[in-house]
Parts: C-alpha cells; structure tokens; sequence
C-alpha cells in the first residue's frame, strides 16, 4: 500500500479554516498535504467522497474508558472502537476510573494501554484530588507531566469552596483547564432525575435544576477571582446557560458543553422507568433543552460532547433507583446532534462540526480538530443523509446502555481515519 | 365491564369504568365477608406469593386474608427473610419465584417503578402493593370504594388530603383515582411536603388549613413519615401538630356530615387528634374492612375471574 492517498469529490468542510467546498484532500506518510506529485497521485491510495462531507476527525472531550478496574463495563480499545465508529479521532477520557486516575502510574498505564490497543488517538485526564474525594489536592503537576491534558473529578463535584479555589490557582500555573462536573451533593441526595412535574407524577426523588446552577456560579467566582479556565461539563439546564452568558459577557475564562442527549430528550422520556433514560445530570424539561440549543447558537455553550458512560445490561436492569447513572453516546453523537441541530433546529452543518472539532480540541489545547496542512491526517467521512437503525448487534462499545434502540437516526460515519489509515469503514473496525 | 387486565400496577392507566369494575366486584365480596361463611373457592389450588420487600402489617395482612377468603394458597416473604439481603436483584427473585409454579406475585417495594418493572420481567399477574412513593393501586381502590359508600358520587365533591403528599404513594393513587371519578380534590400541608408542582396533576395545592378544609366532603389524612423525612422537611412534630394537624376546631370547618379517612398507620395526636380518630365522622376502620373486600376482588380479576360468575356465588 502507498503512503500516500486521496480522498475525491467530497464536500470539504474545515471550520477552523471557513473551508467548505468540493474537492480532493491529499494525505502523505500519514499527514494532510496540500497537494501531491505526479508519481504519487499514480500510486495513491484512492477513496471517492462524492455526496459525502469531508471533515476534520471528530474530537470528544468527554468520555468514560472504564480501564483500568472496570472492564466489564468497557475497555480503552472497545471504547476507542466506539469512538471511531463515531467519528471520533480523538478523545479524552475521564479519571474516574478504579483506581481514580489520580497518580502519574495510572496516567502512565493508560497511555500505554491506549498505544497498545486504541485505535483513536487517546488523551488522559487526571483528578482534582486524591481519590475523586474531594479534600485534598491530587498531585496535579505530576499529572500533567505523565500526560493529562485537563483534571476533573467528573462523577463527583468538589464540595468544598476553599479547595477548589485552591485547586484553580495551582493548576493555573500548569496552563492546565479544570473540567467540573457541576453538582451540589446536599441539594441532590438520593436524587434520580430532574425535579419537576414528572419526577412527581412517577414518585421518583427530585433533583432541581439549581443544584446544577449554583456550581456553575460557584465556578464562575472562582474563575473570575483566579483567572483559571474552567470548563463546566455535560450543562443541563436553562439556569446554567444564563449564567455562561452573563460571565461571558465579563470575559471570564469558563466553556461548557451540552450533550446529545442534553440537547434531545427531555425527563418526559423517563415515564415508562426506563433506566436507559437515567443519567447524571438529569433530563430536563422542554424549555431547558430549548435553552442549550440557543447557548449552542449564540456562544454562551461552546462545544459538544458525549459523556460517553457505558454500563452492562445487568446493571442497567434494574429498579430505578438501583440502576447506575450514564448512557452510550460515541457512536450515535453526529448522527443525534444532527438530528436535533441541523435538520430541526436549522443549524448550519459547519458549526456542528465546529463544535465537534476545532473547538474542542483548542479548550485542551489538543493538537487536533483542523485540515491544516502538516497535521496527523485525522478525517472523517460522514453521509448527513444516511439513515441508519440503531441496533445493539452492530454496537462496538463493551456495553448496550443506550437510550436510542430501534430507532432511525439521520446522519451516518462512513469512514474514520486516523494518521492517514483507516480505522472504521463500511462498519467495520479496521485494526 | 369485563375486566381485562393482567397486571394491577396504579391507578394512572386505569379508565373509570375500569376503576367502578373493581369496586363493582368489591362490594359483592363485601357482601360474602358478612355471612356466617366467609369462604369461596373462587382461587382454590392458586398460590399467591407476597413479595413484601419493605415493611407493611395492614398491606399484609389484608392481602393474606383477602387471598385466604379467595381459598388460594398463600405465602409471604418478607425483606429481611429473603435473598434480597443477600443482594439478589428483584429479576432473580421473581423468576425464582416463578419457576416454583406461583400464580400471581403481589410486591411491596420502596423503588418507584418496580412493580411495572417486574411485569414486565414475568408472565404471571403482578399486583402493585405500593412501589415506593410512586403508587399504592388498592389503597386508593379501597378509599373510593368507602368514599362512594358514604357520599354516593363523587362528583363535584371536595375532598382534601392533608398531609405529607410529596413522599405519598396513597396521596398519588387518591388523586389519579378521585379525579377521575370526578371529585375537586386538595393537597394540603407544608410547603415542603406539598410543593406547588402538584398542581400538574389536576389538584389545588393550599397551605393554609381554612382554605383546605372548609365545607369539605371528605378529608383525608397521611400520616408523617417521619422515617422518610430528613430532618430538612418540617422543624418538629409538634410544630406540625400545631400548624397541620386535625383537632375537633378544624374538623369543624368541613361540611357536617363529612368523613375522616386515614390509611394508616396513625400517629394519634400528630396528625389527628386521638379522639376524632375514634370519632362517629371517622371511617378509618371502615376503610380496612373494605381493604379485605378490595383486595379479594383486585385478585379474583387479575387471575381472570369475571364478575358475571360471581353474581351467583358457587356457595
């Protein structure tokens, strides 16, 4: 096989360049080109893009690997199958792992279990503090020696005011963004999904939407009073984004993101107790998701991202309240945002992949996201127009926690190439 | 109408015709309970499982005899004598259950859902016993049953319930099934236990007792879960006896021939005053002896007994 290839007739589209047009794209030993010479485009490798849109590899910032200690639920290459049937050419998983990735050796496992067997390219985060426990301070520079591109204690919120303020100042000096997982622990106790007409209706235990909204404050205070980046993860509620605006409005260094799932089911979907429908934070309400979808728009949410959790069908089938918190979401992201932003909210495809690309990828300083010349050739090639069913048989994820089952989705990966060769095509993970 | 139904999991997908088809066949139980035999073969040879995984005496009590009137086997298992601490999952359970050839299974459960969950999981009848603070079907079954006995329609008449409505699986019951009989009803009591959001299910939500008992046809109280509530919900018992709870100068704001109604357990001198409990308006000991009548008849249906067979009683 030639080092070299081209990909034909596609609909390029590279927001970060404003780039959308037809044409070809040229990979060389395993990095974009400009162009190629006569002897090679003889022997390069061909793919022919026509109807199709050509576009920067997707970058997730947020997902759950599970490994080390929780294999059952997924492991760093099936959960990088998962992403590259997604799309997705780089992620970032979270620490919350068994041990929590909270020492260099477990950063330094994770890479190496990602260069032996994921086949996307794999970013670690490290924790907050010592065990996900929120009371004392991980070894952060440490962290970001081993290789963490961000510290989150995703799952579990740091409680305590004086040490996250403590933890923005100190990771500040590593140039180092805080992820936070936004959660007032007094305010949601035994809490299973969002407080409002329907968690009375069914008698589950309410969790308001300003247990969410107070932390973003929280943060953005901190951030202000720091000058620390913090990204707010996986934002909910219509509360929340009025405060991104507002901060925003004043220059402080926060981002947020809104999931998938955020921007298309709302706690409704909760009526038949299906546990697939159960996550943190919960589905909210019509007008919650009305109001990502304009942060989305205006700004004020910066990017997309999975939250990515997989669980067995074992502990899923559950009683509600027993079942764990988190869905699937790498391999249906593209195709639900699609669905939700493009084709109903009359979103431009271009800030979709914006917000799946570049933009992400800059919130870590990722080296990722663009077509530039010179970059890893990490393209993806998606079919907007394909429908698809989503079937548990054709799932590369470890796990079948996904609330999609059974229906059509509007918006297809057709093929994922990482460094120039390609690692899903047609369905299948090519290793 | 006939009775179709597998599975008795709540109030809320019930039709009224539906809910006057039990209440139909309850009185006529009721009848056979006052005779000198109580018995009818109508589930001789049928085992019955209680599957009781959270505390209950009445609940228990008044499906283990309505089963034994019916002449059915029955046995019950409760929490702490079961696998379930051994942490068996409700699936395993039930399916254990199942293979041991049980006809019907009535769970007790403190999950909301998990009575519609285990339906779902197996073939074999599932009666809702009150699924955490979701729903508790023959409750309110037996409430209206009383209800209709004293007040003859429901129409049009303002009933109030009083109490902690928001960890209330009798309260959710009471207002899908008095609503749909068509009765005004009112959640009343602390802001706390009775959040506005109610209102969502076609209540009025007050927090001031003149406005929630006056002329009133019925009243209808829950008792404080003190084991449920964390400390955060009201200051103290007493506050609430003070604020909330029934004495005779209240009492005397509803209609004169209105009823009191408690589904027990009652915590005299809380939320009621000791002798209205034993008062001529309170019909709270009514209300356990049609639970027997309910339950016969929620049973008898759900294992595909028809109510033309029981016009005429084999005995």
């Amino acid at each position: 096989m030639s080092n070299s290839r081209i990909i034909t007739n596609g609909r390029i589209i590279d927001p970060k360049n404003a780039r959308d047009e037809e044409g070809d794209l040229f990979i060389k030993e395993g990095k974009i080109v400009e162009t190629l010479s006569k002897d090679e485009l003889k022997q390069a490798e061909k793919t022919d893009a026509k109807g199709l849109v050509v576009c920067p590899g997707l970058v997730d910032i947020h997902v759950h690997l599970r490994e080390p200690g929780q294999t059952h639920k997924e492991t760093i290459e099936t959960g990088s199958w998962a992403a590259a049937a997604g799309g997705f050419t780089t992620i970032v998983c979270m620490p919350n792992t068994n041990p929590p990735a909270d020492t260099a050796g477990t950063i330094q496992y994770i890479l190496d279990a990602a260069k032996r067997a994921a086949v996307v390219n794999v970013y670690p985060t490290g924790c907050i503090t010592v065990g996900r426990l929120g009371d004392k301070l991980a070894p952060i520079g440490s962290l970001k020696r081993a290789g963490v591109v961000a510290i989150t204690d995703d799952g579990d919120c740091v409680q305590n005011n004086e040490i996250m303020r403590r933890a923005l100042e100190y990771a500040k000096m590593f140039d180092l963004p805080i992820m936070d997982h936004c959660q007032d622990m007094a305010l949601t106790r035994d809490a299973v999904m969002n407080e409002g007409e329907w968690s009375i209706r069914l008698g589950l235990q309410g969790w308001p939407a300003a247990a969410e909204d107070i932390i973003v404050a929280r943060n953005v205070l901190l951030s202000e009073m720091t000058g620390a980046h913090v990204h707010m993860q996986h934002i909910s509620s219509a509360g929340s984004v009025d405060i991104m605006r507002r901060a925003k409005q004043r220059n402080v260094n926060v981002t947020a993101e809104a999931t998938p799932h955020h921007l298309a089911l709302t706690d409704e979907s909760i009526k038949d107790y299906n546990t697939n429908f159960k996550m943190n934070p919960p589905l909210r309400t019509e007008a919650d998701r009305q109001a990502l979808i304009e942060g989305l728009k205006d700004g004020t949410l910066n990017i997309v991202a999975t939250d990515h959790a997989p669980h067995t069908n074992y502990e899923k089938d559950k009683e509600f309240d027993y079942a764990p918190f988190g869905i699937l979401g790498s391999e249906t992201c593209f195709a639900v945002s699609h669905q939700v932003l493009c084709e109903e909210a009359g979103i431009p495809l271009n800030d979709l992949i914006a917000w799946l690309t570049y933009k992400p990828a800059e919130l870590l300083n990722l080296p990722a996201g663009t077509l530039n010349a010179g970059v890893a050739a990490d393209v993806t090639i998606l079919d907007p127009k394909a429908t698809w069913q989503v079937n548990q048989n054709t799932i590369f994820s470890k796990s079948q926690n996904s609330p999609w089952w059974g229906q059509e989705l509007k918006g297809k990966t057709v093929s994922t190439i990482v460094g120039g060769k390609t690692v899903f095509q047609n369905g299948q993970i090519i290793t | 109408m006939e009775w179709t139904r597998k599975d008795l999991i709540g109030i809320e997908p019930l039709s009224r015709d539906e809910l006057e088809t039990i209440i139909h066949t309850a009185s006529g139980f009721k009848r056979i309970l006052d005779r000198s035999v109580k018995k009818v073969p109508a589930l001789r040879g049928k085992t019955i499982v209680n599957l009781f995984l959270e505390p209950s005496t009445r609940t228990k009590l008044a499906f283990e005899m309505a089963a034994t009137r019916l002449s059915a086997d029955v046995i019950t298992v409760n929490a702490d004598a079961s696998s379930f601490v051994k942490g068996e999952t409700l699936r395993d359970t039930a399916q254990n259950i199942c293979a041991l050839n049980a006809d019907m299974i009535v769970l007790r459960h403190s999950a909301p859902g998990a009575a519609k969950y285990l339906s779902e999981i197996i073939d074999v009848p599932v009666i809702n016993a009150g699924d955490g603070s979701h729903e508790h079907p023959t409750q309110a079954l037996l409430d209206a049953f009383t209800l209709l006995e004293h007040l003859g329609s429901l129409e049009g008449k303002k009933i109030t319930i009083l109490g902690d409505i928001l960890f209330s699986r009798v309260a959710r019951s009471n207002i899908f099934s008095l609503t749909k009989f068509g009765a005004n009803v009112t959640v009343a009591g602390p802001a706390t236990l009775v959040p506005k959001t109610f209102e969502s299910m076609g209540v009025t939500v007050v927090h001031d007792l003149r406005t929630a008992l006056d002329d009133a046809d019925a009243v209808m109280l829950l008792r404080i879960q003190h084991e449920r509530q964390s400390s955060t919900h009201f200051p103290s018992l007493g506050e609430y006896t003070s604020m909330f709870g029934l004495n005779k100068l209240r009492a005397s704001w509803l209609k004169p021939n209105a009823i009191i109604m408690h589904p027990g357990p009652i915590n005299r001198g809380v939320e009621i005053d000791s002798d209205l409990a034993d008062s001529k308006q309170s019909v709270i000991l009514e209300q356990v002896t049609n639970g027997i009548a309910t339950r016969m008849a929620v049973l008898y249906l759900c294992s595909g007994g028809s109510i033309s067979a029981l016009e005429t009683p084999a005995e």
